[in-house]
């Protein structure tokens, strides 16, 4: 099937501005469901709100458009419920880890067959440009206008705490990578966690003088390095992608089949 | 034996109620005093090949009810007082998305923590209003545990006809009291099944277009149909609108469907009203001593009589001012500071032959209360 056919091209254009990456996140999101082969009627997508939440409404599987923050519970629901289902949540980072930050930690902790792709572009791009929980020191955002005090948290080093057996980090800059490790997030049994940094523009980009679209992709290209290697050593402020947990452990929805057996026997 | 008789509480009367309607998947999080209904669940649903899912929040449990109703099951909460007000926000979305699902509030004292153990009815208008926003709502409540039962089992019922929420409104008396429960054979009491869509894969299906008879015919996730879900005004395909047209027709549909119907969704018990001259309106636990009243005083000779309600929402205004017509005083008995008898005085003739009787200390208001009550409107004082 062409990368078309996953679209509701009845629904375009879409909303996102001119230089977002989340365009880019949706087209490593398709083409690793693409190449997977998989059928649309497998698929649920459950989002929540802001900008990254909207990648929904824009593809032709099951599409859940939720509560901001609340995806993964929402998710979780349908993911139980009927286990053959390939349930993936596209997220934004204070959709996933501020107002849904609790959500997010128990999902990891329960390992529930999920895949959720964090699009990480550190500010609330919907509602104009306030600072997220990934912003991080030093920023200025709409709410922040005498530069950010609030501290940052790194998704990948949360996640793994957590319990999240599966964790990887891509970006926006390297999309193929994103498609692999979407991929290999949607194989995976249990509750994976897919971080891609995704440039905002418009928000983030103008008022930290990121300059455009481009400029801050290429930045993506510079600050980060695959997992492991030698650079990251010499320099800790280099950001790592690649998968930093990739491990077995019971799945929710199959443990819960066995407590059905038990219970059935009475 | 064509019946089983239990012994139980009245949370475990809607378990069973629950359990006879079908319910298939369960979330909740434990809180006084509902949590019961979350520990039989836990044990009974599995047993019975259905699921049970302890979340992290009453938040979360609503969400997961919302997504496995999506899938084609029959769910529902239970939750007491701040898990209700945590639950108001995934409520609103299951108005709006249309989802079946029944959310079950015993009652205790609030606001905030409040008074965890103790019985209050001080969730009604919160029942009514506690999510945002223009909305029509099912709330069903009882008195006695074979009630319980019946009203559970129409909530199921009420929440797939309408594709709507249903608020199941007990209270923490009859929750956690013990008296008989009779569970009827399957079959005794009919079963609304969730309606399907009859469109076939590769035709256009509109999940929100009504059809003649305002029913929405669902098709489950996983299934050939594929539709986008939204908490926001959507059109006929569930695609997010902000086109006047599409957002008033929406608006109108959902209060519509469920207000339009307030004499159909109707359910309530006549006590001794033929002759009344004093009609007591309660529900809940506090119907109890009110039907105490009305039977003490009638072998005395007295023309008292009881309507018990069962549906407070959409409230049934028509029948309330029908059974009150003849009465010389109204009493609204209830725990709380004065939620229905508001839509009582709105409701009848003659609003100021309303009085309420009422306790909203956490104590179980006694038929001695009520007494009190009517020998000063009787004009014989204390």
């Amino acid at each position: 099937m062409a990368i078309h056919d996953y679209l509701r091209q009845r629904f375009f254009p879409h909303m996102w501005c001119p230089g977002c990456g989340h365009g880019t996140v949706l087209n490593s999101l398709l083409r690793a469901v693409e190449q997977l082969g998989m059928s649309k009627n497998e698929i649920v997508m459950a989002s929540g709100i802001g900008c990254s939440s909207r990648i929904s409404g824009y593809v032709d599987f099951h599409t859940l458009h939720t509560l901001h923050g609340r995806a993964l519970a929402f998710a979780t629901g349908v993911k139980l419920s009927k286990p053959e289902l390939n349930v993936i949540v596209p997220m934004g980072d204070g959709d996933a880890l501020a107002i849904g930050g609790n959500h997010f930690i128990h999902a990891c902790r329960r390992n529930i067959d999920i895949t959720a792709i964090v699009m990480n572009n550190r500010i609330y791009g919907m509602t104009g440009g306030q600072f997220s929980p990934m912003s991080g020191v030093g920023i200025n955002a709409t709410t922040a206008p005498f530069s950010n005090i609030d501290r940052d948290f790194d998704v990948v080093e949360m996640a793994t705490a957590a319990g999240a057996t599966f964790v990887a980090r891509s970006t926006t800059f390297h999309a193929q990578q994103s498609t692999d490790l979407i991929k290999q997030a949607i194989l995976h049994e249990g509750f994976s966690v897919v971080e891609i940094l995704s440039q905002c523009p418009t928000h983030f980009g103008r008022k930290n003088k990121q300059g455009s679209a481009a400029d801050m992709m290429q930045r993506y290209k510079d600050m980060t390095v695959p997992v492991g290697s030698q650079k990251k050593k010499d320099n800790p402020d280099l950001i790592e992608r690649g998968i930093f947990v990739q491990k077995e452990a019971p799945e929710y929805c199959r443990e819960y089949d066995k407590i059905i057996e038990q219970a059935m026997k009475g | 034996m064509s019946t089983q008789v239990k012994f139980v509480q009245g949370n475990e009367a809607c378990v069973e109620g629950a359990l006879y309607a079908g319910l298939e998947f369960f979330a909740g999080y434990p809180i006084t005093p509902s949590t019961e209904i979350a520990e039989l669940l836990a044990r009974r649903l599995p047993m019975a090949g259905g699921k049970f899912i302890q979340m992290e929040d009453e938040i979360a449990s609503m969400a997961a009810i919302i997504g496995a109703s999506l899938t084609g099951n029959k769910v529902m909460t239970a939750t007491s007082g701040p898990g209700f007000s945590l639950m108001q926000e995934a409520l609103g979305y299951a108005v709006m998305a249309e989802i079946p699902c029944v959310i079950t509030n015993v009652q205790r004292g609030g606001p905030s923590t409040g008074i965890p153990t103790h019985g209050s009815q001080g969730d009604v208008m919160q029942a009514r209003w506690g999510t945002h926003g223009d909305h029509a709502i099912i709330a069903l409540t009882a008195s006695n545990h074979q009630d319980v039962f019946a009203m559970t089992i129409e909530a199921f019922n009420m929440a797939e006809t309408y594709r709507t929420p249903v608020i199941l409104l007990f209270d923490e008396i009859v929750g956690h009291m013990r008296e008989k429960l009779e569970v009827p054979e399957p079959g005794e009491i009919p079963l609304v099944e969730r309606l399907r869509t009859a469109v076939k894969g590769g035709v256009n299906y509109h999940p929100y277009l009504p059809r003649e008879d305002g029913r929405l015919p669902m098709s489950d996730f996983g299934d050939v149909h594929r539709y986008n879900v939204t908490g926001l005004y959507h059109d006929m395909w569930g695609f997010p609108s902000a086109d006047p047209d599409v957002v008033h027709g929406l608006i109108r549909h959902l209060v519509d469907k469920i207000e339009n119907r307030a004499n159909t969704l109707a359910r309530y018990k006549e006590h001794s009203l033929e002759d009344a001259e004093i009609v007591m309106v309660s529900y809940g636990s506090s119907a109890r001593s009110a039907l105490h009243v009305v039977r003490d005083r009638r072998r005395r000779g007295e023309r008292l009589g009881l309507l018990e309600l069962q549906t407070l929402w959409p409230f049934p205004r028509e029948i309330v001012r029908d059974k009150c017509a003849q009465a010389e005083a109204i009493v609204v008995v209830e725990q709380n500071m004065g939620q229905v008898v508001q839509e009582v005085k709105k409701a009848v003739d003659f609003p100021e032959r309303v009085f309420l009787a009422n306790r909203i200390d956490g104590v179980f208001i006694t038929p001695m209360d009520i007494r009190k009550l009517l020998r000063l409107i009787q004009g014989k004082g204390v």
